[in-house]
């Protein structure tokens, strides 16, 4: 905040003197509302001192207005009439603060998005509004105190769980940025699923390679810490300055204190539970298949592969993106080493999405591959050396005979991302994945501050995507990471002198902002709710809830608001 | 709004990349940024100028659909919100025309008519291309009668439709329909010229036009030959006028908005003539649309022909059945034929069921087209410039590990010009971008540092 406060005796900021700035938004607000009328208005109501409308008041000569008005006026509220704070709010609080104004003295009526905008047909009801909202803002201005915007530090160090291609993909680009990593997996090895497969999809590059490449990578990093056979046993914290404590497989405890933390804890294929005659041995699952293939113990000539064992149906309705894929790029591979194996793949949809994907769809039709759909309400069903599948297109039942039978089985979660989750109290969805913070514009976030997502911990996704997910989640960060330090807005909850403890607001809070403690007074044990200014958003649930006032949000107390709804009545 | 707020980023709109020199960690861009007339750090984006503006055009962003101004922002939330003057159509750009309104109506004074054009050297270290796809033509497969038949549409025009802010408010009407409605205005205006002709005629001789014509009629008014036979004529006009009109108007309020609605899945796409490749976010496209259809009109009816229905997101498959089950999704699996009209132009699509085994016909108000996710058609001059490659199909080319390099060291891509995808994908790919040019710039600057 700059603004010099030697030349100039500031008046007092308990005393309301309110500056009301009246936008005409060009004919946006004044071709429906008469601004002039406005201003004049505001000059009645009694804390307002100064009260000008302006062509546009965001344009330098209004900011200018404004500043000079501080200043000659003697302004401590300012209020201004026009667009819309979620534009606009930024710049008229640093105008306030360039003129040695608290910029938390600012408060806006919105005039034009939620009245001259939507009531262009009623001139004169939308005057009456506009009146109202400019008293309403008035009324809570007076009542608004000085706030400082809350700094916190901030440590350099990013925490990545989970060390399959994701996870080693965004630990590697961290500590390359210059930021230093501990990398944290529960297994003796690097690599995740990755370990299990033998061919990646859809070129049919070698997974072993590739897990080689980035695990070589990784050790290389000096700034990267790898911990095997570990785990993370408690997270505390906030944003900046979690505190993390991981415990290693002979149960050792090492304490790490972090800014931001990356989960990478991955999904695993599901095993099937006798699901179409699944005995392990010529009936086996996709990933069983991978590793006959990488081991080279495969030698079927007649396969059979299932699509959706066990996804899209009432248990788990989702579909896991990557089967169809993995089963056509199996397919392909045995037929290019044994041209004489016969391979059918029975499907309900075939998700060959995008552009590579639907290439070797068509490769592998050109190769011989058989694709049929089947019917959900006909499953195909496995008999001791044949399959049987009804045909709609023919609608009769064909039967083909196999040696080996793959279900394609969907990723899951692991049972362990609950207790994560739990743990370091982040949301999952109906399917037990990770829950982002917003399924299109934030894929990788989660909402708590400083935390981050990314692989098939989030969703199925191909090695690809999660590799492009890791990378991302490790930009997530960094736009944290690479912070002098973090500022966020003083509007947030704080504890009255109301509170009796009661903890009614504890479980509503969406941020884990809130804490019981109890304290010693008059030889008793009392207890009261203790607010993370860092955690709370200041969404003010807690408030709400609250029966006795014990908990307010700065910025939007009782008085303040009591004030508005008073004003918002008056002549009622 | 981040982006154009954030101290970081500086935006060069309406500007395109001239030549690229350097290599990675020290690339020298040059960059044409074309005059928009409006000195973008004047405007305040409040839309008076348009307001005035004359020259009325067709709205690009409603895809021609509705009208804008030849002084025009492309969308209301577009950054920055500085509004541009389309030379090609503004009348102060005409030779020998002037008009100069927008600048005197601005009170900001940001209208600048002799603004030039600016090349700009512009250094940077890394590059990341972000240049997005254009739409299938879907005119390029005349059996589905795109471009022939009125009422069939794209799933893009489809999407202005259903929007609030769209050419027809959210309602769903077919195109024939809204030229009806268009053409009322018009019709209007002839009835009331053949009204004031016999206006003059009555003022004239005294008399009303009905009388006049019986006695006309049986004989009885000779003499004035000539002006009886004007008027007479102008009788006759005006009762043809007047019965087109009202049959006009009993059409228009006969009209009902569309509710049966039939989405065209792979069109252009998934089909070896075009592109061999899976669009990948239209299945889901169309059943949004389809979704918000339905919320829109408690009776819309609506079909989704498809071959797969690729549903491979995020709570996508639950969307999907969602979809069937609560907005009433007919998802049928087929491959549509035809697209014909009966003489009221409703569409008729011939497909054959590939569960029934049966050839069908569906008549349905409305067709809407999921066109295909092409490369850009300036790809192709991008690539040659930056000295990256395309792949087969057109996209930039990139390595699978890591996901986004292209063929040259510094230059990344994401989003459509990569491949087809949805919103959370390309937002991903984004932050994946971002951190590979993080990671190849902390990399060189470390290799600078130690030289």
């Amino acid at each position: 905040m700059s603004g010099n406060t030697e030349e100039v005796k500031k008046p007092d900021t308990r005393e309301a003197r309110i500056g009301v700035f009246v936008c005409h938004c060009g004919s946006n607000i004044a071709g429906v509302l008469d601004c002039e009328a406005l201003t004049k208005y505001a000059t009645t109501l009694p804390p307002v001192v100064y009260a000008k409308d302006n062509l546009y008041t965001c344009s330098e000569a209004g900011i200018a207005e404004i500043k000079g008005a501080i200043e000659e006026h003697g302004l401590t509220r300012v209020v201004v009439a026009s667009c819309s704070p979620r534009t606009h709010l930024p710049l008229f609080k640093s105008a306030c603060a360039e003129a040695g104004l608290n910029p938390y003295l600012f408060e806006m009526a919105n005039i034009r998005d939620q009245c001259s905008w939507v009531h262009m047909q009623e001139k004169g009801l939308a005057q009456e509004k506009a009146m109202d909202l400019i008293r309403m803002a008035v009324a809570k201005a007076t009542y608004l105190e000085p706030q400082q915007d809350i700094e916190s530090s901030l440590v350099r160090k990013a925490l990545v769980i989970g060390g399959g291609v994701a996870g080693l993909s965004a630990a590697g680009a961290m500590a390359d940025m210059g930021v230093d990593v501990v990398l944290v997996e529960k297994e003796p090895q690097l690599g995740g699923l990755l370990r299990r497969i033998n061919r990646l999809a859809p070129r049919g590059e070698s997974a072993s390679e590739l897990v080689q490449d980035l695990v070589k990578q990784v050790r290389s990093k000096t700034r990267l810490k790898t911990m095997l056979e570990s785990e993370v046993a408690a997270v505390g914290g906030v944003i900046g300055n979690y505190e993390v404590t991981i415990r290693d497989h002979k149960g050792t405890e090492t304490q790490e204190v972090v800014g931001c933390i990356v989960v990478a804890t991955g999904a695993r294929p599901l095993q099937p539970d006798g699901q179409f005659g699944y005995n392990g041995r010529n009936v086996v699952t996709q990933i069983e298949l991978e590793e006959k293939l990488r081991n080279g113990s495969f030698a079927a000539q007649h396969v059979v592969m299932i699509q959706c064992v066990g996804a899209r149906c009432p248990e788990r309705t989702y579909c896991s993106r990557i089967c169809c894929l993995t089963a056509v790029k199996n397919a392909l591979y045995i037929r290019e080493r044994n041209p004489d194996a016969q391979v059918h793949i029975l499907y309900r949809d075939i998700q060959m999405y995008g552009v590579e994907n639907e290439r070797i769809l068509w490769e592998s039709r050109g190769k011989g591959v058989r694709f049929d759909v089947y019917d959900v309400e006909r499953p195909p069903v496995i008999q001791e050396d044949l399959v049987q599948v009804y045909q709609p297109l023919v609608g009769e039942v064909e039967e083909i005979p196999y040696d080996l039978v793959v279900l394609s089985t969907p990723l899951v979660a692991p049972e362990k991302a609950a207790a994560l989750a739990n743990l370091m109290r982040l949301p999952l969805d109906q399917n037990n994945f990770f829950m982002e913070a917003h399924a299109k514009l934030r894929p990788l976030d989660f909402a708590t501050d400083g935390i981050f997502l990314c692989g098939t911990a989030r969703y199925p996704a191909t090695v690809s995507e999660a590799q492009a997910q890791g990378l991302g989640a490790a930009a997530r960060a960094s736009t944290i990471l690479f912070k002098d330090r973090l500022v966020t807005s003083a509007l947030v909850s704080f504890i009255t002198e109301q509170c009796d403890g009661c903890a009614l607001c504890l479980d509503i809070c969406p941020y884990y902002a809130l804490q019981l403690e109890e304290y010693e007074e008059g030889n008793r044990i009392h207890k009261r709710v203790k607010s993370d200014n860092i955690l709370c958003k200041g969404c003010g649930v807690c408030a709400a809830t609250c029966p006795k006032g014990g908990v307010e949000v700065k910025g939007f107390t009782q008085k303040q608001l009591s004030a508005q709804v008073d004003a918002a009545l008056e002549g009622i | 709004m981040d982006v154009g707020r954030h101290p970081n980023i500086h935006l060069l709109a309406y500007a395109e990349v001239e030549k690229v020199e350097g290599e990675v960690g020290n690339f020298q861009v040059t960059v044409r940024q074309k005059p928009r007339y409006v000195d973008e750090s004047k405007c305040t984006g409040c839309g008076t100028c348009a307001e005035k503006c004359p020259t009325v055009t067709s709205d690009i962003y409603n895809l021609g659909l509705g009208t804008a101004k030849s002084i025009y922002k492309y969308f209301a939330q577009g950054i920055p919100s500085a509004y541009t003057i389309d030379a090609v159509q503004c009348r102060n750009f005409q030779p020998g025309k002037k008009c100069g309104v927008c600048q005197k109506i601005c009170q900001a004074g940001a209208i600048d008519y002799k603004q030039e054009e600016k090349i700009l050297d512009v250094p940077v270290g890394a590059i990341i291309v972000a240049t997005g796809y254009d739409l299938f033509d879907a005119r390029k497969i005349p059996e589905y009668g795109y471009g022939r038949l009125p009422n069939v549409v794209t799933a893009l025009e489809f999407e202005r439709f259903l929007s609030a802010s769209g050419p027809t408010h959210g309602h769903v009407y077919r195109p024939t329909d809204l030229a009806l409605q268009a053409s009322l205005p018009e019709m209007k205006k002839v009835y009331q010229k053949a009204e004031k002709a016999l206006e003059r005629f009555e003022k004239h001789f005294q008399m009303t036009s009905e009388s006049f014509y019986l006695r006309y009629e049986s004989g009885e008014l000779r003499g004035k030959d000539e002006d009886y036979y004007q008027w007479a004529e102008a009788v006759q006009a005006y009762r043809q006028g007047k019965g087109e009109l009202e049959a006009l108007q009993e059409r228009i309020d006969r009209i009902e908005s569309a509710h049966r609605l039939a989405f065209i899945q792979c069109v252009g796409s998934r089909d070896l003539r075009f592109n061999k490749y899976c669009s990948g976010f239209c299945c889901m496209h169309a059943i949004k649309e389809a979704t918000i259809a339905k919320e829109h009109d408690r009776d819309a009816q609506v079909y989704m022909l498809a071959m797969d229905i690729r549903a491979v997101g995020k709570g996508f498959e639950e969307y999907r059945n969602r979809g069937a089950t609560e907005s009433g999704i007919h998802y049928i699996r087929s491959r549509v034929a035809e697209i014909s009209e009966d003489r009221d132009h409703t569409p008729i699509i011939w497909y054959e069921d590939t569960k029934e085994r049966v050839v069908h016909h569906l008549p349905v108000d409305l067709v809407i087209l999921s066109t295909a996710c092409e490369p850009s058609a300036a790809g192709e001059r991008l690539a040659e410039l930056l000295a990256i490659e395309l792949n087969e199909f057109g996209f930039f080319k990139t390595t699978p590990y890591p996901p986004l390099d292209t063929t040259r060291p510094g230059v990344f891509v994401c989003g459509c010009a990569h491949s087809p995808m949805d919103i959370p994908e390309s937002v991903v790919q984004a932050s994946c971008a971002a951190a590979r040019a993080a990671q190849v710039l902390s990399g060189s600057a470390t290799r600078r540092l130690a030289s």
